[in-house]
């Protein structure tokens, strides 16, 4: 593809005539070199196709990875945080790479599709890194974002979804794992992985069978409430999940300029990622420094009174104000949960569970604004977290 | 069997012997194991045919640092001292260079060299200081000695007073040819200078820094120099011999295949015949990029750091040329005692520019410059009696020849060097017994030198200092715990200096206290 065939220079995922075609809003954005759009409908009306139905995401854009060669499971143990030899074939690792500094470079998740080969799927574009952690390794690190595309199916009825689509034995498919059918000649993988927090899976497929994909999914969705969805439903989504994103609750390290911008998988509340049973792996050394010496930042979640949105507040630890002690990163009233909730970083020690924190929140009311401190609880779990997201098999909505 | 050492040091180069010996004279229990059949590395001396023995590498010293010296209570003989510099005419009106004097040029060039040394030696001066001390960490993790070295250089740097202050940091990332070309008339004059400043590196005169290069040179004895009797080989068994005194075993023939680590730390060493050792410490003597990528293994050590050691340039460019001569050639207008002098073929700055260019597209030049030396002429333990050794090194043969090394390729090159020679000296090839080239591929395979780069890693400024070998890594201690580096490859650099070794035992000795 020349540059001159792609409309405002912008990559289209093979799911695009059929996006087309729904698209009521014209409203498309940048990732990383495709066209994905912010919603199709009404941002509201997608972001509860996830809750209450199922809603579909183009993850076409997602980066991947093909990892593959005789030291593969040496070079991921090497480049994240988490001992991936306890991932089996046919399970799929939500993981963190961290700098020699101890600092999140990105996150993503890992599949460990056939016996030694893995994809690696992440936000970011990441080869130089990639590369240059395959210096003096038996690797080969191939990027197959174009020849893989996906869609992210979500939602309490998306099992029922597949089943009627014909996905025989998808009740079997455990959270983070991954299998393979056929569909229609071409081998179709699909996981049970997502970024609602709710029920879900994602399915990947090569381009030539994309349209034909769709087209099954919609057909047999029909009366299970399926929808398109854009990024700023998923958006709403992930924040209920308690999922953090690049650029928005962190930096990647390898964009910040000035020290102390970026954060370790410690400050970002995935601690749980790191292994020190590894003996070498990238930020080792650094980050068992931090854990000895403490954390500068602690990334909280927020249960905030009231019903303004905290966007970009600062955080402070008494009511009176003083001196801020951090800032809110992601901020929506959570409609499922009927909760004002939030990400924020805030200097440690504050920030522990049960914390009271105030959040200063500027609202705008008919031109004027106003200003309230409204209080905030740091709170532990996910805001939205059903049990159906773990249920194997899953249930019939 | 595995034997227990608190340190094991891997290869037995001037560093490695320098480091091993304070080490052991502060009662460390402490191994070397060098991969060749004698001590040295590259600093060893060689028969390269029946009955002529060179220096393998570097056969001048000049930068062997008093702290190392003293310390060790060393003692080197000498063959000769203070060296003159001969800068040769094809016409025979050579330039003749004597410490701050020189002579065969004008009047203006007499005054401004005198000038431009003083000059020189006064920063040299300065930057010694900084040659035998860690160099500093920069930034949130710099120490209190860290902070207290920098304030120091700084304050060196201020004290020399405004105007000078201003030269020197003007003149420490600049060209040599920029500087000679303003200063001195004299072609021979300009190239001689030129070429101190480019010899052993993968620089031309026009390159940056190479007034910083030309400096580290004078960082010693301000260059005076002299020629060790036995050749370069003696400096080193002395300095095996010191470490010996000192308790220390030294094992020769016992080539180590990899850095043994465990549980994330540096726990011995595995030599190629199979034999393991186990140390609390392991220190390097080996270039950085052998001691990380082929001895410890990327894996081992993490992607930043590795990325870094990867980039290190180290492309070496400087070949060493032995002829045994069955009698001293004759050179026009140069007296018989002259022949204990050093010879330089750098016509003017140009020549060298231009004989550089060849090698940044893997060719030899056309036109190599040269530095010559007859060592047997006043040291008759180097050739049978009445005949002589020519000890040359030759630049500019790149360790990448875009044809690739082969008996052919050396060949062609030492018979274009001879051709080059015979310009200066007309009965040279006729006086020729024998001969030997080590290209940088061969000092590579020799020596066990990445990119047979004999300064372990180009001097340059972004290698220097705060970044040698690389940044985060330059005070000796690696990545890894346990394990040290101590060659050239580290700050302050390459040359038979022996600060390196001696700033990386002194980093040892502070931060691992014996449990």
């Amino acid at each position: 593809m020349t540059i001159a065939e792609v409309e405002q220079g912008r990559l289209r995922s093979p799911f695009f005539p059929r996006q087309a075609e729904l698209d009521r809003l014209f409203r498309w954005h940048e990732w990383k070199g495709y066209a994905s759009a912010d919603g199709f409908y009404d941002t509201t009306l997608e972001y509860f196709s996830v809750r209450n139905s199922t809603g579909v995401f183009d993850l076409t854009p997602m980066t991947k990875y093909r990892i593959t060669g005789p030291d593969a499971l040496d070079y991921l143990n090497r480049l994240v945080t988490r001992d991936m030899s306890k991932i089996k074939p046919g399970r799929v690792a939500y993981a963190v790479w961290c700098d020699d500094e101890g600092q999140v470079i990105d996150d993503g998740t890992i599949f460990h599709l056939r016996q030694g080969e893995y994809r690696l799927c992440s936000q970011e574009r990441h080869m130089a890194w990639l590369t240059a952690a395959a210096i003096g390794m038996e690797v080969s690190i191939v990027d197959e974002t174009e020849d893989v595309c996906g869609l992210a199916v979500q939602g309490p009825t998306s099992f029922s979804v597949l089943q009627a689509m014909g996905l025989d034995g998808i009740e079997n498919l455990r959270p983070f794992g991954l299998t393979t059918f056929d569909f229609q000649g071409t081998e179709l993988m699909v996981s049970r992985t997502g970024f609602t927090g709710d029920l879900g899976y994602e399915l990947w497929l090569t381009p030539d069978k994309a349209i034909e994909l769709w087209d099954a999914l919609f057909d047999a969705g029909k009366l299970y409430g399926i929808m398109a969805m854009g990024t700023e439903a998923l958006e709403h989504a992930r924040v209920e999940a308690g999922f953090i994103a690049a650029y928005i609750d962190f930096l990647p390290a390898d964009v910040t300029v000035r020290t102390g911008r970026s954060r370790s998988p410690l400050e970002l509340g995935l601690e749980w990622l790191v292994d020190f049973k590894k003996p070498n792996f990238n930020g080792r050394r650094a980050l068992a420094e931090e854990k000895r010496n403490g954390s500068a930042w602690r990334l909280v979640k927020l249960d905030i009174e009231g019903n303004k949105e905290a966007h970009n507040s600062y955080i402070y630890a008494g009511k009176k104000g003083g001196k801020n002690i951090g800032f809110v990163t992601s901020a929506m009233w959570s409609p499922v949960c009927k909760q004002n909730i939030a990400l924020g970083t805030v200097q440690a020690p504050h920030g522990k569970v049960g914390d009271k924190l105030y959040v200063e929140i500027y609202y705008q009311r008919e031109m004027h604004w106003s200003r309230v401190m409204a209080e905030a609880t740091v709170v532990d779990k996910p805001f939205w977290d059903p049990p159906r997201k773990r249920a194997t098999p899953p249930g019939p909505y | 069997m595995s034997e227990r050492y608190d340190t094991i040091v891997v290869g037995a180069g001037h560093n490695g012997l320098v480091c091993a010996s304070l080490l052991g004279k502060a009662g460390r229990k402490v191994l070397v194991l060098e991969a060749n059949d004698r001590v040295g590395g590259a600093a060893v001396t060689r028969e390269f045919a029946d009955g002529y023995s060179v220096s393998s590498c570097a056969h001048l010293l000049y930068q062997l640092q008093s702290q190392v010296t003293k310390d060790l209570g060393l003692k080197v003989e000498l063959a000769r001292d203070k060296l003159g510099t001969v800068a040769l005419s094809a016409d025979g009106k050579h330039v003749r260079i004597n410490g701050n004097d020189v002579s065969g040029v004008g009047d203006e060039d007499v005054a401004s060299y005198r000038d431009f040394r003083k000059r020189m030696t006064r920063f040299a001066d300065l930057l010694k200081t900084y040659l035998n001390k860690t160099a500093p960490r920069l930034a949130k993790d710099a120490s209190k000695s860290d902070m207290l070295t920098l304030a120091q250089l700084g304050f060196d740097i201020r004290r020399l007073g405004r105007k000078e202050m201003q030269e020197f940091l003007r003149l420490i990332g600049m060209n040599i040819r920029d500087e000679v070309t303003e200063r001195f008339e004299s072609d021979l004059l300009r190239g001689a200078v030129s070429f101190d400043a480019v010899l052993g590196t993968h620089l031309g005169p026009r390159s940056p820094n190479t007034i910083m290069t030309y400096l580290y040179r004078l960082a010693g004895s301000h260059a005076r120099l002299s020629q060790p009797a036995g050749g370069m080989g003696s400096v080193t068994e002395a300095l095996a011999h010191s470490a010996r005194e000192n308790g220390v075993t030294i094992r020769t023939g016992m080539k180590v295949k990899r850095i043994v680590v465990q549980n994330g730390r540096a726990a011995g060493v595995e030599t190629e015949s199979g034999e393991t050792f186990s140390s609390r410490l392991v220190v390097s003597n080996a270039d950085p990029k052998s001691t990380i990528m082929n001895l410890v293994g990327a894996r081992n050590v993490e992607t930043g750091f590795t990325r870094r050691v990867h980039h290190i340039r180290m492309r070496g460019d400087a070949a060493k040329l032995h002829l045994a001569l069955d009698g001293l050639p004759s050179i026009a207008g140069v007296e018989k005692r002259e022949f204990a002098d050093r010879f330089v073929i750098a016509p003017d700055e140009v020549y060298v520019e231009r004989a550089f260019n060849h090698a940044k597209y893997g060719e030899t030049s056309a036109k190599p410059v040269f530095e010559i030396t007859f060592p047997s002429f006043r040291d008759d333990s180097l050739a049978p009696t009445g005949k002589h050794v020519m000890s040359a090194i030759v630049q500019y043969v790149p360790y990448e020849l875009r044809e690739g090394w082969s008996d052919g390729a050396r060949d062609a090159f030492t018979k274009l060097a001879i051709d080059t020679l015979s310009e200066y000296m007309p009965d040279l090839p006729q006086r020729i017994t024998a001969s030997e080239l080590l290209t940088p591929a061969d000092i590579e395979q020799q020596f066990h030198i990445s990119g047979g780069h004999w300064h372990h890693g180009e001097l340059v400024l972004d290698q220097f200092l705060f970044t040698r070998p690389v940044g985060g890594a330059h005070q000796y201690a690696m990545p890894l715990d346990g394990l040290y580096l101590c060659g050239a490859g580290t700050h302050p650099g390459g040359g038979v200096s022996g600060a390196a070794g001696r700033n990386a035992a002194r980093a040892i000795l502070k931060s691992e206290k014996v449990v």
